[in-house]
Parts: structure tokens; sequence; C-alpha cells
């Protein structure tokens, strides 16, 4: 799950995490009382979207840029104005860009440097790792890949928890100055307790800045959160902003079902992960492009086979369905009731080829047979793909 | 011969009252598995199916019955404590199916169990079976067929059609591994390669990987350098977006690493037959076979 950088800034305010004051408003009047309640006139107005390069964006009205500073609450105003309700794309939104609901206004900064940290749990020691870097600003991957030597990672025992004494070498790490010290220090310390606290999966601070003033501050946070954690995190939960996923998931996601839209069109149902991950590879093997990655699950209802179908065929990219079910704890007949139910609750207008396997196979496969629908039926999964990928060009 | 599991293996399974685990328990039991407890706090007392008897706490099932093995369907919010009671009676085997286990949980778990002789399978796996001898999971038994290719994989319904492949085609299973799709789990791949290596009734192996993570890399280095068993693999995802979790919370390509791409040269690299697509898992290890 994603939140916005107002949200982020919220989170490290209750966990005492240093970062620039400012607020969100949703009006270009709460924008202007915002700018004059933070008492400066060196701002800054930024475009709330699940995006990045809002800075290097573009409004579909023409208006250049989703990040500007201003010097007076006034100009903050204004900015806003030209800025919410408005469609900003970056390269990151794709040509439909998002709509800018809400912006922040915050304290601009002069930056002395720009430093990098980020928390996240490293598998392969089943354990949290700091990674920290004096290249701050910059993309981390690319810091990575030409200077790895300026990229320092810092194991943390699971049990134990950061120690002071690994903020101090943080610190060094990081060259701050010993007189700014004892501030950086309580910033690493809380932002890990936040981590810990929130079930994040990674934290990255990126810059984590030295003011001119020679303050350590947290200037741009990124959190991703454990979706398996998030039922003991209401506030964080109340964080989603449904209008910046994708519908169809938005749609699946209602229904407790594994659905991820993708941009071919030959949609997928599948039972279990990794199998549906291997349809998704094996349509694209043998010539077509998968419009979605769909696992029902183990232990998928009449119901939610019914409403996944439905996501599916309301998908107008859809040229094709495959259903390759290998039913473990999954029954076939589960699966073929609600393929038949959701074919007769829709109008199915494409061809649709179905893989049954497993558990009450020749039960799923005789209410199939008997339902009369105009279906095409593979034997194993090769099959399956090769029909269906046919079906798609045959259209 | 098989690893973990076989006619010896006396199970526990945690959560038997509930739902899921009463209809697994049903069905190992009908496979042929001995089970001998299960647990579900404050029902301690109870019989299962009329027989099996019900304790409050896994050490006191310990105590009374001599089980070995667990299988835990406990609810994701309470199964780390779960494990963690398993380890603390000592038992041998834990194996969790519970999926959507918090990962801080499964990172105090791991590291709570570092000094214990107990080993943890997943969480979020299907489980455990020795064709012929026990199935401890959730895996449909009719499918497999008793024999020498040992299967490891992190995903269950592609475990399955793997070892259809092979049964159909005349090849039976050692032992079939489900270690889970979590991106910290109680046994890696490498873990259980190193077990078929050592296990004489293994003569052939299937491993099937998945985006995310090194583990698949690891156990590749491992095998070239240890291994003469003929090998054979499957990584999922190659078609997968980065930064998008699919499904399982530890498939996942983030910042370009735990790639299909990456996984494949890394086993081409250490002589594994790769299979092209999931439906070429048993006769690429057939390929290998021929070669070696």
């Amino acid at each position: 799950m994603n939140i916005h950088e107002y949200q982020a800034k919220e989170l490290l305010d209750k966990f005492g995490v240093a970062n620039t004051p400012g607020g969100v408003a949703s009006t270009p009047e709460e924008a202007e009382k915002v700018a004059r309640s933070l008492g400066t006139n060196n701002l800054v107005v930024k475009a709330q979207i699940h995006a990045g390069g809002r800075g290097k964006g573009t409004f579909t009205n023409g208006y250049k840029g989703g990040v500007h500073l201003c010097k007076t609450a006034n100009q903050a105003r204004d900015i806003a104005e030209h800025m919410l309700g408005q469609t900003l794309v970056t390269h990151q939104t794709g040509s439909d860009g998002r709509v800018v609901r809400k912006v922040l206004i915050s304290q601009s900064v002069e930056i002395a440097r720009e430093l990098y940290i980020a928390i996240l749990i490293d598998r392969a020691i089943s354990a949290p790792v700091i990674v920290a870097s004096t290249e701050g600003g910059v993309d981390i991957e690319l810091v990575a890949e030409k200077t790895p030597e300026k990229i320092v990672r810092m194991a943390v025992d699971p049990l134990l928890g950061l120690q002071p004494y690994q903020t101090r070498k943080l610190a060094k790490v990081l060259a701050i100055p010993s007189g700014e010290m004892r501030n950086a220090c309580k910033l690493f310390a809380n932002l890990y307790r936040l981590f810990i606290a929130c079930d994040c999966s990674m934290v990255e601070v990126n810059p984590l800045v030295i003011t001119k003033g020679g303050v350590v501050l947290a200037l741009d946070a990124k959190f991703n959160f454990d979706d398996n954690a998030l039922f003991r995190h209401p506030e964080i939960q109340s964080y989603r902003d449904l209008e910046e996923e994708d519908p169809r998931e938005v749609e699946a996601s209602k229904s407790g079902l594994n659905y991820i839209g993708l941009d071919g069109n030959i949609a997928c149902l599948v039972n279990g992960a990794g199998l549906a991950m291997a349809t998704m590879d094996i349509i694209k093997h043998h010539g077509g492009e998968p419009a979605n990655f769909l696992d029902v699950g183990g232990g998928a209802t009449e119901q939610q086979v019914t409403e996944a179908f439905k996501i599916l065929i309301s998908d107008k990219r859809v040229k094709a369905i495959l259903v390759n079910i290998f039913g473990g704890i999954m029954k076939c007949d589960i699966i073929a009731q609600g393929i038949i139910n959701a074919v007769k609750a829709v109008n199915l207008s494409v061809p649709l080829v179905v893989r049954l396997e497993g558990t009450n196979v020749e039960a799923g496969r005789k209410l199939l047979t008997e339902s009369r629908l105009p279906l095409i039926t593979a034997t194993d999964i090769a099959d399956a793909a090769q029909k269906v990928v046919a079906a798609v060009k045959a259209a | 011969m098989a690893i973990l599991v076989d006619s010896n293996t006396r199970l526990l399974v945690q959560g038997i009252t509930g739902k899921a685990g009463g209809f697994h328990a049903r069905s190992c039991m009908e496979y042929g598995t001995t089970l001998v407890a299960g647990v579900t706090p404050a029902r301690g007392g109870e019989l299962f199916e009329n027989k099996i008897p019900v304790f409050d706490t896994v050490h006191e099932a310990r105590i009374e019955t001599g089980c070995n093995a667990s299988m835990v369907f406990v609810p994701a919010e309470f199964a780390a404590d779960s494990i963690l009671e398993a380890v603390d009676a000592g038992i041998e085997l834990i194996v969790c199916i519970t999926e959507g286990i918090p990962v801080l949980d499964m990172m105090r778990v791991k590291a709570g169990m570092k000094d214990s002789k107990s080993r943890l399978i997943g969480p979020n796996c299907p489980g455990i079976i020795t064709p012929g001898q026990c199935k401890l999971g959730i895996m449909p038994g009719y499918i497999h067929k008793p024999g020498n290719v040992g299967v490891v994989s992190r995903s269950g319904t592609l475990t399955y059609e793997a070892v259809w492949q092979l049964s159909s085609r005349g090849h039976g299973q050692s032992t079939c591994v489900g270690i889970g799709g979590d991106p910290i789990n109680g046994t890696s791949h490498l873990d259980v390669v190193k077990m078929f290596n050592d296990d004489p009734g293994t003569e052939a192996m299937i491993l099937i990987g998945e985006i995310g993570g090194t583990a698949e890399e690891e156990a590749a280095a491992w095998l070239q350098a240890n291994c003469k068993k003929p090998v054979a693999a499957f990584i999922a995802g190659a078609t997968a977006p980065p930064g998008r979790r699919m499904g399982h919370a530890g498939a996942i390509v983030s910042g370009g690493k735990g790639t299909a791409a990456g996984k494949i040269e890394a086993l081409h690299a250490a002589g594994i037959e790769v299979a092209a697509t999931p439906a070429d898992m048993a006769d690429a290890l057939l390929r290998r076979i021929a070669r070696s």
C-alpha cells in the first residue's frame, strides 16, 4: 500500500522524526491559510499524487510542474488554484495522468548536503537492514550501480533492535558534524521505531538533508507497508486512497481477490500465486499478452469466483479469457459453478478457454458440459495457452 | 527413503477444531498419515472424529502422545505464537500452512528459533508429502506416486503441476516440499536441496522458484559445487511487472533484484536444466537425466 507525502509527514511528526513544517490543503483558500500559518517566506507547494517525477511533470491544462517554490501565502494560493482538480502527467503516471485532489504546503529549506537513509527487511539474513549513503537526492539505484562503495549497509538484530551506538556509527558514515550528531542519532532512532511500530516493509528518506543552518531533516519520505500486518494498523489503513488505485484492483480487493491489472488482452483466472504467474508466463511464451494476474486463492467460494469473472469480463481490453485451475483445497466443481453463474449473469462476448485438473475434476467437467456454455476445453496448461492465444488471433 | 516425513511421523494439528484445520487433518488421516493429536486452546478434552484427543497446549500433546511433527492452521494473527509454542514443546518438525503472517512476526520467530532443534517449513506453504507414507499438508494426495524424484517449491499449485507431469509420465516422487511464498521462511530451497542430496532415495530433483529474493541463486551455486544428481528447475514470474507483489508476499522484483531472468541465468550457469514453460517441468528433468 502507498501513501501520500502529506500522510508520510504526519507519520514522521507522530514519531518525532525531524522534518519541515507544513500542512495539506484541498482548496486554494486552505492553501493560503496553511501558508500563512507557517510564518515564513520560504514556501513550497507540492501536488499530492502517488507517483514520482512530479517536479518535471506537466498538467493537462498546460501548467508546468507539480512542485513550485514561492514567497507569499497569496502566491501559494495561486499555485494551488492551478493544480487542484487538474490532471498531472509525469513519467510514472502514464499518459492518462492523475487528478490532483490535495496539495502540500511546507516550508522550503536551503540545503547544504543531501544524504540518503532507508530501512528495509533483508530476506537473506531475516533482519532489518539500514542502508545509508552520502549521495542523497538522486536515484539510489544509480549510486548502487556506479559507486557501490558509497552505500553502507548495517544489519539490526531483530530481537535487540537498533542500538544507540549504531546510530552514532551511522552519523559518522554520513559525515554528520559532531555538533549535530545528537539530533541525527535521535532522528535515526525514531525512524527505526516508526519502521517497527507501523510494520513497514520499507521506509526511505531521500533526501535526508543538512540545511545551510546545520540542521538535519527528513525532507522526503517514502513508505511501504506490509499488507499482511495492516489488520493491526487501522490508522494506516485509513491512509489508503482508492482514487489512486486501478479501479479493477479496488473492485477485486472488495471481494478478497488477489488481482493486478496489466496491459495485455488475455484475462486469466488461476488458483495459487505461483501458478497464476506461470500462466501469465506461458501466455506470453506462446505469443499472447496477459491482461492481469488473478489468484482466486485456495479457499475461494462460488461467489468469489463469480465476482472474479465479472471483473475480467468488464475489462474492455480483454479479448479472451483463460481459466487455469489445479484444484488442491480449491475444488474444480466450485470453480465450474462460479463460471456458469458468472456467464449467465453477464453477457460473455469473448472466447473462454478452461483447463481444470485436481480435486473433483470429473464433477467440474460434467457441470461445464451440461451447462452447454460455448467454451473451449483444454487438456493441460500448454494446450490451454495455445488455444487462448489462437482464439485472440482469430477474433 | 525420503526426507522430513515418513511412516514414523506422528502428527499433531494446531488449530484442529477450525474449518480448514479439521478438513485437512481428516484428509491427511485418510491418506494414511498417523494423526495422534490436536491442539486448540480452551478445547482440551474433546475428541476429533471421535478418536483423536484435543489438548489445550502443545506441551501436553507432546507428553501424552509423543507427537513429533506439527501442522499449523492457526489464523495469521496468532500463528507466530503457535509456532513458538511448538518449538518450546520440542516438536522436531513444524509445518506452518497459514498465509498472511506479518513479516516482522516471522522475523522474530526465526530469530527466536536460532538455537532450537526444531525445523520450521513455511509459512504460507502447502506442506510436505512422502507419497505412500505420509501427507502433512493440503495437497491433493492422489496426484502423487512413490518414486525417486524430489520436488521443492515456493508455490503450492505449481508443485501440483510438476507432480502431475511426473506422475503422468510414470515417475514417482521421493518427497515433495513446499517451502512457502513468504519473504522470511523457516527452510530455504538450499536447505531442502542439501537434504535431497544426502537422501539415497532421491535420485533427481525439480526445483521450482519464483521472482523475489536470492534463494534460488544460492541453491544453484551450491548444487553446482556439491551435487551430482540431475536437477531441473522452473522460475515463475518472467512477465511480472517490477515493484508489484504477485500474490505471494515474497514474489516481488524490487530495485532490479530478484528477476526471473537473473535466476534463470544463475540456474543455467550451474548446469541445471531450466524448463521454458510451466508445462515443461517434468520433460526438462527427463532431458537432464538423458544427458547424464
